[in-house]
């Protein structure tokens, strides 16, 4: 197969190089607050609900989208600080020992952090790195907490990509599972999470 | 047994039966019409749009430039990540090579993940007859295979099924292969991607082996991405101990930062969102987070036969969005099932008779005319795929096969031929307005209604390339406007210059 493929493309001498010029957007031009406030529009387009909190209420804050979400139990990767669990009335599973399939299944929602997060596009990505765990965490139960922190909000793409190991396992999230499979219209909530909640964390003196 | 495209007959006999079926043509209007001002809408918010399509462009151009060197550098970096790399020339191998892997691990079914090129090489089909059974998780798959149908469009399967219609298939046949439908279904899309939650949840949460295709693969990596929307991607990729990956050659890039462009070109082009809801990215074996058995399956299948031409590779740097499908006034009318394959569309008439090469059936032969040559599907392409030329060239080609086979020639044949017929070596004139009409199966016809094209001088332009000029700026057709008979394009009054 190799040797049919190389017959097709022939003389090595005239094979084109890659352009190391990138005439696209690279790099965003907002700030910090501005950067913020896109990701939250994008994210609440796409039909999640944003909240913003401080460090010292994430706790607090998970616990009332928790308690809205009627959820009596939580899955949290193993290694989420005290700081995230502190205040709340849920049951809360530490992935540690791993939790199975079926456990998460009965469970209600689940808290993750996440890697990075594209303004642009409203995209939260897990890269099942720090407050993070595995993939099917976010997968299985079927409310889904994110928390960002505002260092970790980029404005475009390139900046998200380039902030990601390859060989990380991932998963770009970008609003509540959907389709639009049925004549094309986006309907929200098959597969994965049917509801996502997104807390941005910023520091108290913004607020 | 599922069903598989086994017909040879022409596009326009097809689509005759298509342009029948005022369900068809209300339900793909009303689907081309959404999808089209969602894509305007979020290609317009990118200033840089142009820049993307041209770096996306020359990424895959470099990519199959190098594809021997880059599916080489793949294999290496998949193994060094703890999977398993196979090599099928074309679809008899693949699939023998998958079957045997899904019996290897014991089972008598997987769950899949909607892939093009499983549908390519007809897999389902391969599984069923070593008595396994796939089971489509996508929803519009599922539509397809519950209701034991076709597909008919690259990302939305079912476009031709509307939600009154998915509704009567859910209540027919989901008990008959699962859970069945909740009573009192209603035709309400949330309830119905309800039903479909429920019909396959358990079946996720049990399934040991799963069968994916991938949007990229990265060489420099090793990694897969499989980017969708419901989330049966991720239950797919994640949960079961085994899985296995059937990729086209064509779809390695080279590099991980080559994802900055692609993950912005195809969710804009093919659902018209910013970026679609989720995207899983992994690399080898993901154990203790994923399968712990990872078979990749690449796939030659006619791409290395097409890249030896140039208009082959070209159509080799398409990444299925489906755009110029929701664009094009000729698929808008008769939909998918006419192109006779589960690649339709303008894309589908270019990248079938080249993946095919050699094959000179009807059907193949009739695929480069089911266009207007109007130009949308090109400016809608996030890869800059020139359709309309090389629907020309095919023309020529199929023209010029034709001509060879045909009955011995008159003068008359001889006199046409001189001032008149399309040639490979020298594209001259070329008609735009084809579609609809309906030369008959037998080749010499062919040849005939070919002719009659060319006569038809007055309302042509002089090459694909003044076509183009006119409507590189506009994402609608200008110079060809629906007629007033379905599915019949006609030139508009622009002369040619």
């Amino acid at each position: 197969m190799l040797s049919s493929i190389a017959t097709a493309l022939g003389d090595h001498a005239h094979r084109t190089s890659l352009s190391t010029t990138r005439e696209y957007r690279v790099e965003g031009s907002r700030g910090a607050l501005e950067r913020r406030d896109l990701l939250m529009d994008r994210l609440v387009d796409y039909r999640a609900h944003v909240v913003q909190c401080d460090n010292a209420s994430l706790s607090t804050t998970i616990n009332q989208l928790l308690l809205v979400h009627g959820s009596r139990s939580v899955a949290m990767p193993a290694d989420v600080p005290a700081t995230w669990t502190d205040s709340l009335e849920a049951h809360v599973h530490r992935d540690d020992p791993v939790l199975s399939v079926t456990d998460l299944d009965e469970i209600d929602s689940t808290v993750s952090g996440c890697a990075v997060a594209i303004a642009q596009t409203g995209t939260i990505i897990l890269d099942s790195g720090v407050h993070q765990g595995r993939r099917a965490l976010s997968l299985i139960p079927d409310h889904l907490i994110v928390v960002i922190f505002d260092e970790q909000i980029v404005e475009v793409v390139p900046e998200g990509v380039a902030r990601l190991a390859p060989d990380s396992a991932q998963t770009w999230i970008s609003g509540p599972s959907a389709t639009s499979d049925i004549e094309l219209e986006r309907i929200e909530g098959v597969h994965g999470p049917r509801t996502l909640d997104v807390i941005v964390v910023s520091s108290a003196t913004e607020l | 047994m599922s069903k598989v495209f086994d017909t040879e007959l022409p596009f326009p006999t097809l689509a005759k039966t298509a342009l029948a079926d005022a369900q068809l043509r209300a339900n793909l209007a009303h689907a081309t019409t959404t999808i089209r001002d969602k894509r305007l809408k979020v290609v317009g918010e990118l200033d840089d749009w142009e820049q993307l399509r041209s770096a996306g462009a020359a990424i895959k151009d470099y990519s199959l430039d190098h594809l021997d060197e880059l599916c080489v550098e793949l294999e290496r970096n998949v193994i060094a990540h703890g999977g398993i790399v196979h090599w099928a020339r074309d679809a008899k191998e693949a699939n023998e090579i998958v079957v045997s892997l899904v019996q290897a691990t014991g089972v008598d079914s997987v769950v899949k993940v909607k892939s093009m090129a499983t549908a390519e090489i007809e897999l389902n089909v391969a599984l069923e007859q070593h008595g396994i059974t796939a089971y489509e998780t996508d929803l519009a798959e599922l539509i397809v295979q519950l209701g034991d149908d076709l597909p008919s469009h690259i990302l939305v399967p079912a476009i031709h099924k509307n939600r009154s219609q998915i509704r009567q298939i859910f209540i027919d046949e989901m008990g008959k292969s699962g859970l069945a439908a909740p009573e009192g279904l209603t035709n309400d899309p949330a309830a119905l991607a309800a039903a479909a939650r429920a019909h396959l949840r358990q079946r996720f949460l049990s399934a040991k082996v799963a069968i994916s295709g991938a949007n990229f693969v990265i060489a420099d990596t090793g990694s897969l991405v499989v980017v969708e929307s419901e989330g049966n991607g991720r239950m797919c990729l994640t949960l079961p101990e085994t899985l296995i990956s059937v990729v086209g050659i064509e779809k390695i890039l080279p590099n991980w930062q080559s994802l900055e462009v692609f993950m912005q070109l195809l969710p804009r082009s093919s659902t018209g969102e910013r970026m679609n809801p989720y995207t899983s990215i992994f690399t080898g074996a993901t154990t203790g987070n994923g399968p712990s058995n990872f078979h990749l399956v690449l796939i030659d299948n006619g791409r290395s036969s097409a890249l030896a031409e140039d208009t082959g590779r070209d159509v080799l740097r398409c990444i299925r969005c489906s755009a110029c499908l929701n664009v094009c006034p000729v698929y808008e009318r008769t939909g998918g099932h006419t192109y006779g394959n589960p690649y339709p569309g303008p894309i589908g008439a270019v990248l079938v008779p080249q993946l095919r090469r050699g094959e000179r059936t009807p059907l193949e032969n009739s695929l480069p005319y089911a266009s207007s040559l109007c130009g949308a599907c090109y400016v809608a392409c996030p890869v800059k795929i020139d359709i309309p030329k090389i629907l020309v060239r095919l023309r020529s080609e199929v023209v010029d096969a034709t001509r060879a086979s045909a009955r011995p020639r008159t003068p008359r044949d001889e006199s046409r031929r001189e001032g008149l017929f399309v040639s490979s070596a020298l594209p001259t004139r070329h008609c735009h307005g084809w579609a609809g009409r309906a030369p008959a199966a037998a080749e010499p016809a062919f040849l005939t209604a070919a002719a009659q094209q060319v006569e038809r001088g007055s309302r042509c332009a002089t090459s694909a390339g003044d076509v183009i000029s006119h409507v590189v700026r506009s994402d609608t057709p200008r110079r060809c406007r629906p007629g007033t008979r379905a599915g019949h394009s006609t030139c508009t009054a622009d002369p040619p210059p």
